[in-house]
């Protein structure tokens, strides 16, 4: 019997489970047929017409590169510095970001022996750190200080500062503690146990973490470039505004952005797998 | 035992040469990040901005933010006086019922700015009586403005010249005179008429009013009950724009939504075509993942520029810039995820003699749906914030009205409306997907 009532209880818990994977799944369809219907009739241009429109502008603006010959190379290198600008900016930002997110990340986790009361203010300042898009505190900084790219840099630091601190503290979470007892019987400052025992433990953690942080940064730096910042996003914004005529200047963009970004990610892609392969085999 | 399976003796030169490669990586790392840093303060020309920036910009931003201002407007053009809250013709006070501290006799004024500062409004000239100081006399003239200052050095929130007489003792108090006009602002703590319009019927009720008028039958509007009533006033209210932000915000969130499953649905079977476990062949597991890196490459803002040309302005250009984006990055986390699998699993449902299909669903889908589920709501909290960047390139959205109220904006009270809503918001997509996050998967891992 008992068992007779066990498999019933299953069976009924499978029909329970199957029927709310099926109003997940229906929710999420639901979701996508309305969302894209309603989003289509907001755009100015239909999906439709549009769809026949779609390679127009990547076209227009192949043909014009095509038409303008080696000198397209000679508008790659003349771009060069915009980039570099924008890459200066990510870089700057990310390291700035990261120096206050292993203070915030210190100060913030019970594993690394942080003082009791500051631990959920340290916390909640990351949540609202984190929260803040890095639109608004660059609009705001490019109304206070002109159009330039330190705004960038602040507004990404900031928010660098905020997710790389709580990625670092749950890095910090998952320590093997011995070391740090072991210093602390030995008399160890806090900062001494910080430097001799956790830091070595964290460190290629902390690094991978970083450079995809260093990714995710030179994407947001070339945006926020389009509303003011400098780099290339602004030299992007010129030319497009142009409209016809510039496409060459836009690929030639395009083409720098792309090369760029993807340089990157593969260099940080084979990096963090260096660090944290190498983390592993200790 | 021979002795080769031996570990290697350790020498005591690779030793010494260890530490001393150490030594100089702790030396030198910060010295080349100190030479950068410097270096990019120059780039970046700090110097010349730090001489350029305007920090006062940063105060009037932060009292307009927390304030409004009470504009008291003589214009001899028209030849009349006029009382407005932010000049705005909506809401401008009736000359019968004006507030207490300005007294007006048809032809001459007088305002009481308060702490002592009042101006006298006599035909064309204003008197300016700032404690401290003295009395400003200014006189608008055909020509521009004739102002008489008390003995000794013109301070420095004293603006005249022949033209125009601008004078701003104090941050919530100016007056500005000139050729055609005699303007003064006083300045309130508050967001006025943040609820209801000036002129709406509602303006100025409490709480309560508002609820038992809610509930009376007699209704304001014959043509709507009173409750829609109340919200039509709220969400018309032409200085807010309360309807308006909040269809905005909704935006933004669609497109992060759309974008976000959209990616997560074309991901997920790309991502079998480019795990080494699933797809044998090399060449199309080849092209798959060069797919990825091409999407992703490509990068947010060249898309939604490309989506821009094509599809106009809208929520759909977003979505489907984070669709494409994430399309990339997602398939590449996916497919990490499904080659890391544990077999055993897949063997084991595959020698209860399950077809191709049973055994994806029973010993592939229930692996990865952790990292599916958990890595899908990250990208959709990430893409909440991607969403109002995008919407500032000109897709639409919180952005766009963001970038727009700051550039014609005289009053910042509205940014920073539009500001707070929208890291509020931000926040709430933030913890509920936190939140479902850890139901869904401690949820399996539990139960």
């Amino acid at each position: 019997m008992a068992v007779a009532a066990l498999e019933q209880e299953i069976l009924s818990l499978r029909k329970h489970r199957q029927l709310y994977s099926m109003i997940g799944l229906l929710l999420v369809v639901a979701v996508l047929v309305s969302g894209y219907s309603k989003a289509n009739e907001m755009n100015s241009g239909g999906f439709l017409q549009g769809l026949s429109k779609f390679f127009d502008y990547p076209g227009e603006i192949v043909v014009e590169a095509w038409q303008a010959g080696p000198a397209f190379f000679a508008l790659v290198v003349h771009f060069t510095p915009a980039m570099l600008e924008t890459l200066n900016i990510a870089g700057v930002a990310t390291l700035l970001g990261g120096a206050m997110a292993v203070v915030l990340a210190m100060a913030s986790t019970r594993n690394v022996d942080s003082w009791g009361p500051l631990i959920p203010v340290v916390r909640r300042l990351m949540d609202i750190m984190r929260a803040f898009p890095e639109l608004i505190v660059a609009l705001f900084l490019i109304f206070v200080l002109g159009s330039s790219p330190v705004p960038a840099m602040i507004a990404v630091a900031f928010h660098t500062a905020g997710a790389l601190g709580k990625l670092f503290s749950e890095v910090n979470e998952n320590i093997d503690r011995k070391p740090i007892e072991g210093l602390t019987a030995c008399g160890a400052s806090w900062l001494q146990r910080i430097r001799f025992a956790v830091m070595p433990q964290v460190a290629p953690n902390y690094l991978s973490y970083f450079l995809l942080r260093l990714e995710i940064n030179v994407r947001a730096s070339a945006i926020l470039g389009f509303v003011g910042a400098g780099g290339i996003g602004q030299e992007l914004r010129r030319t497009i505004g142009w409209g016809k005529g510039a496409g060459d200047e836009t690929a030639a963009i395009f083409v720098l952005l792309f090369l760029t970004i993807m340089a990157i990610d593969q260099l940080s892609s084979y990096l963090r797998g260096r660090l944290v392969g190498s983390g592993r085999s200790h | 035992m021979t002795t080769d399976t031996l570990e290697q003796a350790v020498k005591l030169e690779d030793v010494w040469r260890k530490v001393h490669r150490r030594a100089w990586i702790t030396v030198l790392a910060p010295l080349a990040i100190l030479a950068y840093l410097v270096y990019t303060w120059f780039a970046f020309d700090v110097p010349d901005l730090l001489s350029k920036a305007q920090p006062e910009r940063a105060a009037i931003l932060a009292t307009d933010s927390v304030a409004y201002k009470v504009h008291v407007t003589k214009d001899f053009r028209h030849g009349e006086m006029e009382v407005a809250i932010e000049g705005e013709r909506t809401a401008t006070y009736d000359n019968a019922e004006l507030p207490d501290w300005v007294t007006f006799d048809g032809e001459d004024a007088f305002v009481d700015l308060g702490d002592g500062y009042t101006v006298e409004i006599k035909d064309k000239t204003a008197l300016f009586n700032v404690p401290g100081y003295g009395v400003i006399e200014a006189t608008a003239t055909a020509k521009g403005v004739d102002t008489i200052l008390p003995e000794g050095d013109v301070p420095g929130w004293l603006k005249d010249n022949p033209r125009k007489l601008d004078a701003r003792p104090s941050l919530d108090k100016r007056l500005q005179v000139t050729r055609t006009k005699i303007e003064i602002h006083n300045y309130f703590g508050g967001w006025e008429n943040f609820w209801f319009p000036f002129k709406s019927l509602l303006h100025g009720q409490s709480f309560s009013q508002l609820y038992a008028l809610a509930l009376s039958a007699d209704r304001v509007d014959p043509d709507y009950s009173n409750l829609w009533f109340i919200v039509h006033e709220f969400l018309g209210n032409p200085d807010w724009q309360h309807g308006k932000v909040i269809m905005a915000l909704l935006e933004t969130i669609m497109m992060a939504v759309l974008g976000t499953l959209t990616a997560a649905l074309f991901g997920l079977p790309l991502a079998f075509l480019a795990a080494r476990n699933f797809t044998p062949s090399q060449v199309l597991r080849f092209g798959t993942r060069r797919l990825f890196d091409f999407l992703r490459g490509i990068d947010m803002l060249i898309w939604s520029l490309i989506f821009i040309r094509a599809f106009g302005l809208g929520p759909l250009t977003g979505a489907l810039a984070i669709a494409f984006t994430d399309t990339g990055s997602l398939g590449k986390l996916f497919s990490e995820a499904l080659e890391n699998i544990d077999n055993r699993q897949v063997e084991g449902v595959k020698a209860t003699g399950a077809s191709q299909i049973q055994r994806y669903r029973f010993g592939v889908i229930p692996q990865i749906l952790p990292v599916f589920v958990s890595q899908v709501l990250y990208y959709l909290e990430s893409n909440t914030r991607s969403a109002t960047v995008i919407g500032a390139l000109g897709a639409g959205g919180i952005g766009l009205l963001l970038v727009e109220t700051m550039k014609t904006s005289r009053d910042w009270e509205n940014t920073s409306y539009i500001i707070i809503l929208t890291i509020v918001v931000v926040i709430a997509m933030d913890q509920s997907s936190g939140w479902l996050r850890r139901k869904l998967i401690e949820g399996k891992k539990t139960g």
